[in-house]
């Protein structure tokens, strides 16, 4: 008995352990919902849970089975073109309630009914018109329909590929559906080809999606600031080379100084040719004079 | 610590540096910007014309603007534009030198200093329930002694010291379920009068020292009334019955109450129109209106009654004006045939005018709406009068001697909306002598600027530059111009007129009163919503003048009847209306025209039926034609519901109807109505221009922009949250942030901001959204960015796929895709709160963009996009900062040298409107509000052209010099070689 009451007890301190982790790490569900679903698509046939949980992030805490966690269902429903909606699917979702009263959902599960022939010439319609192929579900999975449905369509033409391909992705607030962004996985640009699909089996990929939070403003106090400052002594600039440092001075310097050379070169030849006279007025002579002398011929 | 002080100012060096592009330089004022003051329409005017000093009229407007405006030329002494919700209910003078203001309900009372507008004091005056508000202020009294202000609003009675605003005493109503309607002051009783329910008749006497009760009194009368009443001195008041058939005198005398009925069949033979008392106040007269007649009443002393006039087609009675101690006159205005009759007479001696006057006033500014008269001295010492009349379109105009002195278009204080129409291109052959003194001007413009370059120039000179840049007649010219600078602007204003504004210097190009849109026995609320461009004649038919779509609705309800008028954009003639048979929710232009470039619109109605306009058979086949590809959303605010909507088939009622359809919803996006409540939804512009769809990254990564013109950004928050702030705390508030795919309904991104709230103002532009809200923790404004990335693309940066064609950016794309899409997102705290919020547009969209943030200042304050980066980082490497990536901050920097309205306000700033000019690097922008400020923005600087100051004339100058010194040099260079040869 003893025994019992304790395991209880630990049992209860758990649980209240783990519920209580999420108010200071919420980031925590986000990961839990990233998942793919992936369904064969075969009908009544309920999926065994080691397919839909394909992957499972090791950073993921082990929930233990509690009273906070119930199993609940929603129904998927389907219209072509204008027609009303009929039952098409079967979503079932856990649904986990936490210590501070919010519920949330995850590890969504689906379940498709195959076609009947009624509905693939339906379908086969809806192609040869381009028209679109609807699908609905309620906006609260706890009271459903909720206060509307959830409306999403796609071209039919979309969803024909090889085979039926479709992609869910639902946005949750709580217990509340907000939308469903549906379509098929591949391109579809208009104008669309009719195509009709070789196997009447859906493929579906659902995916759970919750808010994320908005990355928090960075907040720079005064410590901040003077920790950025010792970091700016810290990395100082590195020293640049003297060349980097004073090319702006030196460049102009060796140009006067090329100048001077030069001119320095001229003035004591022509101060020389002025002076010397006749031994080297040859040689200047053969560097001037060669032009005017066959000019003035 | 030095090294913390020496990083800032290096950066603030940086800043300033990197903003020099907006700012600008004292004498620059008004070469490009023009800014026009306006008050709004007219509800009270008081008139002060002292002896000396200046004569002017104090007026209060709808737009909640206390002015005092020159009685000689219109303009503005000085203005102050009160909050939106501070609606004034009443302006008077008091002491001679205060210009007296109730606000708010009744409930705010301020003393303004009459020369020169400063607030003397402000008295907040509480009480317990809404109700009429009045304001008494004793005329006859000496100004030496303290004059009592009585003020009833919220149910309660206040005396006000006029001196010091000091709530001296006050009576409490609200206990006594009246409905005061009247308070009489005398020297040392007040009377308050009013209706308990519709048949009981109360009158209290005060005391008006104390405020103490001395009597109460009432009579209950047997029938119920309309409950309008008038009070006509001295001592009676005139009640109308539940039926209007009965005119009853309540006569109150010493204390005494008693009634006299009378039939109005008994005083005039017609009467089956409704009756109404004219609010008018006559001293011992009342005016009755009965269909456009108006009957004058005279109540003799005893209470009987005696029709005195009956005046025909009447527009506007004005109150009664004492211009001696006995002597009171009174004007009202009439209608014969096309012509404007204004006629002042005494109230005592009814035989003769004072004045008659024939007015012409131009047809298109509506009927005349109040009118409210003044006296003046005569140069022959007898009186003369001048009459300030408020128009049907808001316009305000002062008459005097049957002319108009002045005139102002107070209608463009309460603009709609805006849209804007290129000015026709200029005609071939100008004359020649026009051209020769042009060049002629040209050139001493010229020698003039280059004076003033060298600094040469004169006093004189320096005035003549001045004006010379500033009344360039270029700019205001009526044709188009290279640059795309000169465009009409039209504005849509809540009269329903329709106003063309050149933007070179704001004049009024044309102007039209809109017979659609004008108040009449079928649509007693008229009220603009849009305005479009209809037709925009393609660059081959430049002679066809383009159109304008402005589309309105009876009523504010919208189930009320709408109207459709094409108007051409250069004459403003009207050229086609309609009277819609539906309603419209929305107008939707769609992205094709027919072959007379006829844009296509779709009209939705509120039964959920499409029409398509124009009506031709043409329309109708290209609509045929992309039927399928048209998509359109629609927002349930109320309801918390976002759908999705495409065209099914025609309507089906008696007979098909080509023109009209009918719709499916497609998607719908259910809110959960206990967390979120829509708040504000944006989307890009249509015709924005987005040039390159990819971004390359410092590390020479390529990002693909998702670029999308079907794309919503909503915000929510939460129900409790969606009050004022302060009212909610941070753990309540709650701001979802969603972009949405309009043609499935995907969300596409979704974010939520933990403890902020609304308002949010948002802009949406390429691939990136700007929200601006309030972060309850921090206490402060945020400023948030998402920039959204196409990531389906990203695998397009091999090299060799390109080569070898197997990238997939020439593949059309679809919103059917699966979108894989990347946002980046990072808040800045911002100081100010926000009006409006927009971005510069060009028109290739090569040109950075900014922000254009209409402050709370009223001013327009231009940041550039950069500071919104979610790329910013603490320390940018050296890659980064080359790409011009600014060291990351908590908050965005103001600098004063980029508010592009300067030193300007535009006062009750309501929207920016950005328009691209021809010219890529500039961006015209036009801000609206009580008033109007245009200007031109260059993001990056000028970068394409000289900037409108460039002196041709020192370059033409350097250009000769530089001729004749080569001609010069070369002579020489020749000389000295023939003399070198000679040697």
């Amino acid at each position: 008995m003893t025994l019992f009451r304790s395991i209880l007890a630990v049992t209860l301190f758990l649980t209240f352990f783990i519920t209580l982790s999420p108010a200071f790490q919420s980031d925590e569900l986000l990961l839990d919902d990233e998942e793919f679903g992936l369904e064969g698509g075969r009908p009544q046939s309920r999926p065994s849970p080691n397919i839909a949980t394909t992957t499972t992030t090791p950073t993921r805490k082990r929930i233990p089975d509690s009273a906070s966690d119930s199993k609940i269902q929603f129904t998927l429903e389907h219209a072509f073109g204008d027609s009303d909606f009929s039952e098409a699917g079967n979503f079932s979702a856990r649904l986990k309630t936490w210590s501070h009263g919010a519920q949330t959902l995850t590890k969504l599960r689906f379940s498709r009914d195959a076609f009947t022939a009624v509905e693939k010439n339906k379908f086969q319609e809806l192609l040869k018109g381009d028209d679109f192929y609807r699908i609905r579900l309620p906006s609260n999975v706890l009271s459903p329909p909720g206060r509307e449905y959830i409306v999403s369509s796609v071209k039919a033409r979309c969803l024909a590929g090889d085979g039926l391909e479709e992609h869910f992705v639902i946005h949750t607030e709580g217990v509340n559906i907000l939308a469903v962004n549906y379509g098929a996985p591949g391109a579809c640009p208009y104008p669309r080809q009719l195509k009709l699909p070789a196997k009447w089996s859906f493929k579906s990929h659902t995916l759970l999606k919750n808010t994320e939070q908005a990355p928090r403003t960075p907040i720079f106090t005064e410590e901040v600031l003077g920790g950025e400052g010792i970091e700016g002594e810290l990395i100082k600039p590195p020293e640049r080379s003297f060349w980097a440092k004073y090319w702006m001075y030196v460049i102009p310097l060796g140009l006067i100084v090329m100048n001077a050379v030069t001119q320095a070169m001229n003035m004591p030849e022509e101060q020389a040719g002025g002076q010397g006279g006749a031994p080297q007025q040859p040689g200047t002579a053969v560097q001037r004079g060669t032009n005017p002398g066959v000019r003035r011929r | 610590m030095a090294m913390a002080i020496r990083v800032f100012l290096s950066f603030l060096l940086f800043l300033s540096l990197t903003n020099l592009a907006s700012s600008l330089y004292e004498d620059q004022v008004g070469l490009m910007d023009w800014h026009q003051q306006y008050i709004g329409k007219v509800k009270h005017a008081v008139f002060h014309t002292q002896k000396t000093g200046r004569k002017r009229v104090l007026v209060s407007t709808e737009e909640n603007v206390v002015a005092s405006l020159d009685l000689r030329h219109g303009e503005i002494f000085w203005r102050h534009v009160l909050g939106t919700n501070d609606v004034v209910d009443g302006i008077d003078i008091a002491l001679g030198k205060y210009v007296i203001t109730l606000s708010s309900g009744g409930s705010i009372l301020r003393a303004w200093n009459l020369p020169d507008g400063q607030m003397v004091w402000e008295s907040s005056l509480q009480g317990s329930k809404a109700s009429k508000s009045i304001l008494n202020i004793p005329k006859n009294l000496k100004s030496d002694k303290d004059d009592l202000i009585l003020v009833f609003g919220k149910g309660c009675l206040h005396a006000i010291s006029s001196i010091d605003g000091e709530v001296l005493w006050k009576k409490d109503f609200a206990g006594e379920s009246i409905e005061v309607s009247h308070i009489i002051q005398s020297p040392e009783v007040i009377y308050v009068a009013g209706f308990v329910g519709s048949s009981k008749f109360y009158v209290y006497e005060l005391d008006a020292k104390s405020g103490e009760l001395l009597k109460n009194n009432h009579i209950a009368l047997p029938f119920r009334t309309s409950g309008e009443s008038l009070y006509v001195p001295d001592d009676k008041f005139l009640v109308l019955d539940d039926a209007r058939s009965k005119i009853v005198t309540i006569n109150i005398n010493n204390g005494d109450i008693n009634y006299n009925q009378k039939q109005i069949s008994d005083l005039v033979k017609d009467s089956s129109g409704q009756a109404v008392i004219l609010p008018s106040r006559l001293p011992g007269l009342s005016a009755l209106k009965i269909n456009s007649q108006v009957l004058l009443i005279k109540v003799t002393n005893e209470g009987e009654l005696a029709v005195v006039d009956k005046i025909d087609n009447t527009a506007a009675f004005s109150n009664a004006l004492s211009i001696s101690e006995d002597q009171h006159v009174f004007a009202f205005v009439q209608y014969e045939d096309n012509k404007i009759h204004l006629s002042i007479k005494d109230v005592n001696d009814w035989s003769r005018d004072l004045l008659k006057e024939n007015l012409v006033i131009d047809h298109q500014r509506g009927n005349i709406e109040k009118i409210f008269i003044n006296n003046y001295v005569r140069t022959d010492r007898s009186h003369g009068f001048r009459a300030l009349m408020v128009m049907e379109d808001h316009s305000l105009l002062l008459v005097q001697q049957g002319e108009i002195v002045w005139s102002r278009e107070d209608g463009l204080a309460s603009v709609v909306d805006v849209t804007t129409s290129e000015l026709p291109v200029e005609k071939e052959g100008v004359s020649v002598a026009k051209v020769e003194q042009n060049l002629f001007e040209w050139l001493k413009g010229h020698v003039l600027k280059l004076k003033g370059t060298l600094m040469i120039a004169s006093p004189e000179d320096k005035i003549a530059i001045q004006k010379l840049r500033l009344g360039s007649s270029e700019k205001s010219k009526m044709t188009r111009d290279h640059n795309g600078f000169r465009k009409l602007l039209i504005v849509l204003t809540r009269a329903g007129k329709v106003f063309a504004l050149h933007t070179g210097d704001g004049h009024i190009v044309w102007s039209i009163t809109l017979n659609t849109l004008r108040k009449s026995e079928d649509c007693e609320h008229p009220v603009g919503l849009n305005i479009y461009q209809w037709q925009v004649p393609h660059h081959h038919a430049l002679d066809e003048n383009p159109s304008i779509l402005v589309i309105g609705r009876c009523g504010p309800s919208l189930s009320a009847p709408t109207a459709l008028s094409f108007l051409d954009a250069y004459t403003g003639k009207e050229l086609n209306s309609l009277s819609l048979a539906h309603t419209v929710a929305r107008v939707i232009p769609l992205p094709y025209t027919d072959s007379t470039e006829q844009r296509l619109h779709l009209i939705i109605d509120f039964n959920k039926h499409a029409h398509l306009y124009p009506r031709t058979p043409e329309a109708s086949e290209i609509l045929k034609h992309e039927f399928s590809n048209i998509y359109w959303y629609s927002v349930e605010a109320d309801n918390g519901v976002i759908r999705g909507h495409a065209l099914k088939s025609n309507c089906i009622h008696e007979v098909v109807d080509e023109y009209c359809f009918v719709f499916r919803d497609l998607w719908s996006i259910v809110f959960p109505s206990e967390s979120e409540k829509i708040i504000a939804t944006v989307t890009r512009k249509s015709n924005e221009v987005v040039h390159t769809q990819a971004k390359v990254m410092t590390d020479h990564d390529v990002m693909y922009k998702y670029i999308s013109k079907n794309i919503l950004f909503v915000a929510n928050a939460a129900p409790k949250a969606s009050g004022d702030i302060g009212t909610a705390t941070p753990e309540e508030a709650l701001l979802v942030i969603y972009i949405i795919d309009t043609v499935t309904g995907r969300i596409l991104h979704r974010m939520t901001h933990q403890g902020c709230q609304g308002p949010v103002h948002a802009v949406f532009s390429e691939n990136w959204v700007v929200y601006h809200y309030f972060n309850l923790r921090a206490h402060r404004h945020e400023m948030s960015v998402i920039e959204v990335y196409d990531q389906s693309r990203a695998d397009n940066k091999d090299i060799w796929k390109f080569l070898l064609g197997k990238h997939n950016l020439t593949s059309p794309i679809s919103s059917y895709y699966r979108p894989e899409i990347s946002a980046k997102s990072q808040s800045y705290f911002f100081t100010h709160s926000v009006k409006a919020i927009e971005v510069t547009s060009t028109a290739k969209g090569i040109t950075s963009k900014q922000l254009l943030i209409g402050t709370i200042g009223d001013q327009v304050l231009a940041v550039d996009k950069r500071f919104l980066d979610p790329r910013r980082t603490l320390n940018p490497s050296q890659a980064e900062k080359e790409e011009g990536i600014i060291p990351l901050t908590d908050s965005l920097p103001i600098i004063s040298q980029s508010y592009i309205t300067h030193s300007l306000k535009v006062e009750g700033l309501r929207g920016i409107v950005t328009v691209p000019a021809k010219l890529e690097s500039t961006s015209l922008v036009f801000a609206y509000g009580v008033d109007l400020f245009f200007t031109q923005i260059a993001p990056s600087r000028t970068y394409d052209s000289l900037t409108e100051d460039f002196n041709y004339a020192l370059l033409l100058l350097t250009i000769v010099a530089l001729v004749a010194a080569l001609f010069i040099t070369y002579v020489l260079s020749e000389r000295k070689d023939l003399q070198e040869k000679w040697r």
